[in-house]
């Protein structure tokens, strides 16, 4: 790779971001489209020889891979699921031999046994160059010094972030997750410029921060790549100002690629997905239905340049919404919208559907609350009840009752207009909330046990 | 004229507030009087102390939400009337009290109270120039 770096203005703070792979990044729509096609074709009669699962699968849907000659034959595949990981767990879903694949990760598991991807030698290749790109578009150089506070292990995120910085030749510090305090000192000496973290726990160094009386501004620090987990436009205005960085959000799964199916570029608005080797959908999550262009819906991928693990209109359970519109920085790739919840995560309360997020937007139009919250969902009777459970700081606590109360009730007001259900807040001390290897656990639901 | 104080939030269940003076006396520092005030989810505890700074950053080290505030200590003599001609002066200046609470000095022969005002300095100028005895901090936190 040889890129010819095209420098970008975005604005007047002169922040310049380049692009790494401007061939594949910036090809046309018309070359694009026929790259997937084909790309799509290769890839459906690959894995109809190879992978059990979709040679059935395929099989019971009336589908053969002639029947796919462009990308709008795609939807007449059928959809593959988690479930499908599961049943064919642990290699099942392998597309080559395992003499061929040369790393496996898995991803976190949260509900059952974790599922397994695979990569051989061209995939990992490929993943390097998808992170390259976004690190690239997020302003990251050879320069920097990458802290990645990721864990490293079966967890893809590490690891691709890891790759991409090193292949752009910054200087990468594989911190790993957990133990703050002596992040924030190798922040501290090692100068480190670029931080690779989930977005909570950014919230987690920056308060740390303050308790240790560490000003976030004396730090290298200018650039944030955020991802693994689902954040709010608030909650990216709060990382920026507490800790005077920009923050850039990153897009993957493990059982895509990991990082680097899509990122953001400068101008912020969406994530590009690496089209060349992705095929994003829209469906509604109820219906399975395919939804017209800039609808809401939940976001299905198909890989089509993946060797080891290539997965057939993938149910991602991520809500967003995409958009073709040219984008300025000069990349074609289709931008999607920041991810808003997940559709199993979507709750449904007294028959009304919730997302977490909506929660955390109305936490962060009240000033200077952070989103440490969990939801607690119960039923008494024949009732769903909603408690917010929210960590209280400096800026939320009152001496005087009234004045807290108050608070509490001001609160429950506005989540009551937002949601459309009622909600009691209980306030709680700092870090009393269950937190998951960084990952804050954002709902308990007690319906069902 | 004015006394440093501090709020702990504390959460309304068992071991929290033992946490919180567990804390401070094993960083070495006296309490000198307390109020708690609660509702069934949590308790705001005001506290007192010969460190304040010190009391508030041991605790926020230790994971509590703690805030400073400033109040007004009276000194009041211990016998019958000896609030109420206090109230009835603040009542007089059109001073809302927030909260309150008392304790009595070591000698016995004073009552303290201590006051949290909206408008503090308002409520200093009513009280002292209506002769009634306003503490300085030193005097509160050395008792």
């Amino acid at each position: 790779m040889s890129p010819e770096f095209k420098p970008i203005l975005t604005d007047g703070n002169n922040i310049v971001s380049q692009i790494w792979d401007p061939e594949n990044e910036c090809m046309s729509r018309d070359k694009l489209t026929q790259l997937q096609t084909d790309r799509l074709k290769e890839t459906v009669e690959r894995v109809n020889v190879n992978v059990p699962c979709y040679k059935d699968k395929f099989a019971k849907h009336s589908v053969v891979p002639a029947d796919i000659q462009s990308l709008e034959d795609l939807s007449k595949l059928p959809f593959t699921t988690k479930d499908d990981l599961r049943i064919n767990y642990p290699y099942g879903m392998f597309a080559v031999p395992l003499k061929d694949v040369v790393r496996i990760h898995s991803s976190s598991g949260t509900t059952g046994k974790p599922t397994v991807v695979g990569y051989t030698r061209r995939d990992l290749d490929s993943w390097t160059e998808l992170v390259t790109r976004f690190m690239t578009a997020a302003g990251v150089t050879e320069e920097d010094i990458v802290h990645i506070a990721f864990g490293y292990g079966l967890f893809s995120g590490a690891f691709g972030l890891h790759y991409g910085a090193e292949n752009i030749g910054a200087s990468v510090i594989p911190m790993s997750s957990g133990n703050t305090d002596k992040q924030i000192m190798i922040m501290q000496d090692y100068r480190s410029s670029a931080l690779v973290c989930t977005p909570s726990y950014a919230l987690t160094m920056v308060d740390r921060m303050e308790t240790l009386g560490v000003d976030p501004k004396s730090l290298a620090l200018r650039v944030g790549l955020f991802g693994a987990e689902p954040w709010s436009e608030g909650m990216r205005r709060e990382i920026e100002s507490r800790l005077g960085i920009i923050a850039t959000d990153n897009y993957g799964l493990s059982e895509i690629i990991g990082p680097g199916v899509a990122g953001e570029c400068m101008n912020r608005c969406g994530m590009h997905i690496a089209e060349d080797h992705f095929i994003p959908e829209i469906i509604d999550p109820e219906t399975e239905e395919v939804l017209p262009a800039g609808s809401i819906g939940e976001l299905v991928l198909t890989c089509i340049n993946k060797d080891a693990f290539p997965m057939i209109r993938y149910r991602t359970r991520d809500i967003t919404r995409l958009d073709y519109e040219p984008c300025a920085c000069g990349r074609t790739h289709v931008r999607m919208q920041k991810t808003m919840g997940r559709s199993d995560d979507m709750l449904i309360i007294k028959g009304v559907n919730v997302f977490p997020t909506q929660i955390e937007e109305v936490l962060l139009q009240v000033e200077n609350c952070q989103p440490h919250y969990q939801l607690i969902i119960d039923r008494v009777g024949n009732m769903d009840t909603l408690e917010v459970h929210i960590e209280v700081n400096e800026q939320m606590f009152f001496d005087e009752m009234k004045k807290q109360r108050d608070f509490v009730l001001m609160l429950e007001k506005r989540l009551a207009t937002m949601l459309g259900v009622s909600a009691k807040v209980k306030l709680v001390e700092p870090a009393s909330l269950i937190r998951h290897e960084g990952k804050a656990q954002r709902v308990i639901d007690r319906r069902n046990n | 004229m004015k006394v440093e104080q501090i709020s702990v939030f504390i959460e309304n269940k068992s071991g929290r507030l033992a946490e919180v003076t567990r804390v401070l006396g094993e960083a070495g520092i006296n309490i000198r009087t307390l109020s708690l005030a609660d509702t069934s989810d949590f308790g705001i505890l005001r506290l007192i102390v010969d460190q304040t700074d010190k009391a508030k950053a041991v605790l926020k080290e230790n994971g509590f939400t703690v805030n400073k505030t400033e109040v007004v200590a009276v000194q009041v003599p211990d016998k019958p009337n000896g609030l109420s001609t206090i109230l009835q002066v603040l009542d007089g200046g059109k001073i809302n009290v927030e909260y309150m609470y008392a304790f009595v000095e070591r000698s016995g022969k004073d009552a303290v109270i201590i006051f949290r005002f909206d408008d503090i300095e308002g409520a200093i100028k009513t009280l002292t120039e209506n002769g009634v005895t306003v503490l300085k901090g030193e005097h509160v936190t050395r008792i």
